[in-house]
């Protein structure tokens, strides 16, 4: 039960402590996205089903390995950023909720990371 | 949150209770293909990790890929994205504050739906 007036709330941006950081910077994820999805789908698309040379072939161009990383990454970042908003949402108790927001930044950093890690090594030449 | 006393104030009622309406669906279809990319993008990055492991072990992604069940996930993963970036694009221009009144919000939503289903077709048949 909390002691503090409605006021007081408001004006300490209630248990948030911020306002609309979060939300600018997921348009700014999205935004980047746009160009990067299109980019990415092209290389990706042709080597998809082409077996392993054709993806090795693929991979070894600079432009479609960095546009690949960019995508990995921004993607994982933009996943981050949206199960933030939903587990937000719909998970109301408190320890809960703190877990699945650990759990969230832990797991997107990591698989954005491998992501972006194999590409690497897939681009320099495994 | 946890700790304001919200008294006994009644619910609003939640989305099970709406007759299903061209402005909500859209918007709720959104949040669940932006969480069932979640599935696609762990796949995305399993098939690059197993690329660069080696020939073995893409092998075994390819293969994958290739059962009726990974050919469902890239098929939904496929509709999931096109839907999910036509839609962003769509929030974005009512963030940029067009288009939001009720005509064009109800035009955009049937284009988004409507272009998402040609616009997976024309992947599939691409790649």
């Amino acid at each position: 039960m909390s002691i503090k007036t409605p006021m007081n709330r408001v004006l300490g941006l209630g248990s948030a402590k911020s306002g609309t950081e979060h939300w600018w910077a997921q348009r700014i994820s999205s935004v980047a996205l746009v160009p990067l999805t299109i980019l990415f789908l092209f290389p990706f698309l042709s080597a998809l089903g082409g077996g392993y040379e054709a993806v090795r072939a693929a991979y070894a161009s600079p432009f479609n390995a960095l546009v690949a990383i960019l995508f990995i990454a921004v993607n994982f970042l933009h996943l981050q950023q949206g199960l933030q908003v939903v587990i937000e949402d719909y998970v109301h108790e408190k320890r809960s909720r703190t877990v699945m927001m650990f759990c969230n930044t832990l797991l997107c950093g990591l698989l954005g990371a491998a992501g972006v890690f194999a590409i690497a090594k897939l681009s320099f030449g495994a | 949150m946890a700790d304001v006393n919200r008294g006994d104030r009644p619910l609003s009622p939640h989305i099970e209770i709406y007759k299903p309406q061209i402005t909500w669906v859209p918007s709720i279809v959104h949040r669940v293909t932006g969480v069932g990319l979640t599935v696609g993008l762990v796949l995305l990055v399993w098939w690059f990790f197993a690329a660069a492991t080696g020939p073995e072990a893409f092998a075994t992604a390819d293969w994958f890929l290739s059962t009726w069940f990974g050919q469902l996930i890239l098929l939904g993963s496929a509709w999931a994205l096109c839907y999910h970036t036509l839609n962003g694009i769509r929030h974005l221009f009512w963030d940029a504050g067009y288009g939001f009144d009720l005509a064009n919000a109800s035009a955009s939503a049937w284009a988004v739906i409507i272009g998402s289903v040609v616009l997976t077709g024309l992947l599939w048949v691409v790649a």
